[in-house]
């Protein structure tokens, strides 16, 4: 093991299910159901899936999900724009909490 | 195409006979085209489509059949076919007013250039996995090579077009030539089958009209 994440290891989830399968065939049936065409239709949830994976700086989800954009029809311009919706509700959320500094500081001084 | 010098009467020429096109327009932006095609392609694609529609071509009830041909522009699969159709005619027609009648998907096959682009850009390996992991034997019997020849400008016989690029005729059992045509041997003959035959075999199918599943 050269790095700690692998490309090739991406291939390799179906492993998880090695010990207590059963958990790990729920999570996928649970996975491929969401992910499904439903009131969302596939090539959205693609692009929700890859906003989140930059959120969650998964590699793995990333070049999973580019893909999955690309081959549901979705454009490097629609993709960037929900990597930024995505940057954008990161960035808020932690500016909101800059309230909470406020609160203590209000808190402490006099 | 239609709109190179010399060839501009072709449109008119088409509309006369009546002759159904499918056009090759891989996406409905510029820079995806562009760098599949080369600078200022997609503009040029846009314009021909102009003139189609100008015609009648692409118009709903029009019997002037327009249909598009769309393929990735990269080391990934096309989305289904009926879901990219819906997505292009939304797009064409809202930002160029474009119309059409189909449009069909094809799966890049690695072969020739594309092969290239996969070897040096490191994508061969993994494309090829899917193809092969992405086998459907519900493909096999609506290949084109189960239902055609293909023929070359020399009168030699191959299973299909791919072949024919890749330069691998007719097993040596049988007729090669377009002059020793025999239907009954052709008909029941062995296929030359390769690695790039998973292009034709892989999700819903490829053929040169597009996926075998609707
Ligand atoms: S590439 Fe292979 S499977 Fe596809 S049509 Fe040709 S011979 Fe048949």
């Amino acid at each position: 093991m050269s790095h700690y994440y692998e490309e090739n290891d991406l291939e390799r989830f179906a492993e998880l299910g090695r010990y207590r399968p059963e958990l790990f065939e729920i999570f996928m049936n649970y996975y491929q159901n969401v992910m499904a065409e439903g009131a969302l239709s596939v090539r959205e949830k693609a692009l929700i899936a890859l906003a989140v994976a930059h959120t969650v700086q998964c590699p793995y989800c990333i070049d999973a999900y580019t893909r999955a954009c690309l081959e549901s029809g979705s454009n490097p311009e629609e993709m960037t724009e929900a990597v930024h919706v995505a940057a954008a509700i990161k960035g808020g959320a932690t500016l909101i909490h800059g309230v909470q500094m406020h609160n203590v500081t209000d808190k402490v001084s006099i | 195409m239609l709109l190179e010098p010399g060839k501009e009467h072709l449109p008119e020429f088409f509309r006369r006979h009546r002759v159904e096109l499918v056009c090759s327009l891989p996406y409905y932006q510029a820079d995806m085209v562009d760098r599949l095609r080369g600078a200022g392609v997609f503009q040029k694609s846009l314009e021909a489509l102009r003139r189609l529609n100008e015609l009648g071509y692409g118009r709903e009830g029009s019997e002037l059949v327009l249909n598009l041909m769309a393929n990735p522009v990269g080391a990934y699969f096309p989305p289904p076919q009926a879901e990219l159709e819906i997505l292009f005619r939304r797009e064409l027609g809202r930002r160029y007013g474009i119309r059409f009648h189909q449009l069909f998907t094809l799966i890049n096959m690695p072969i020739g250039r594309f092969e290239e682009f996969l070897r040096r850009s490191n994508n061969y390996e993994r494309y090829l996995n899917r193809l092969a992991g992405s086998f459907n034997p519900a493909t096999v019997p609506s290949l084109m090579c189960r239902h055609l020849i293909s023929v070359s400008w020399e009168g030699i016989l191959y299973d299909c077009d791919f072949n024919q690029a890749l330069n691998l005729p007719l097993g040596e059992e049988l007729p090669r030539h377009i002059r020793d045509f025999d239907l009954k041997a052709l008909q029941h003959r062995r296929i030359r089958l390769a690695e790039h035959c998973y292009g034709c075999t892989a999700g819903s199918g490829s053929s040169c009209a597009g996926s075998l599943e609707g």
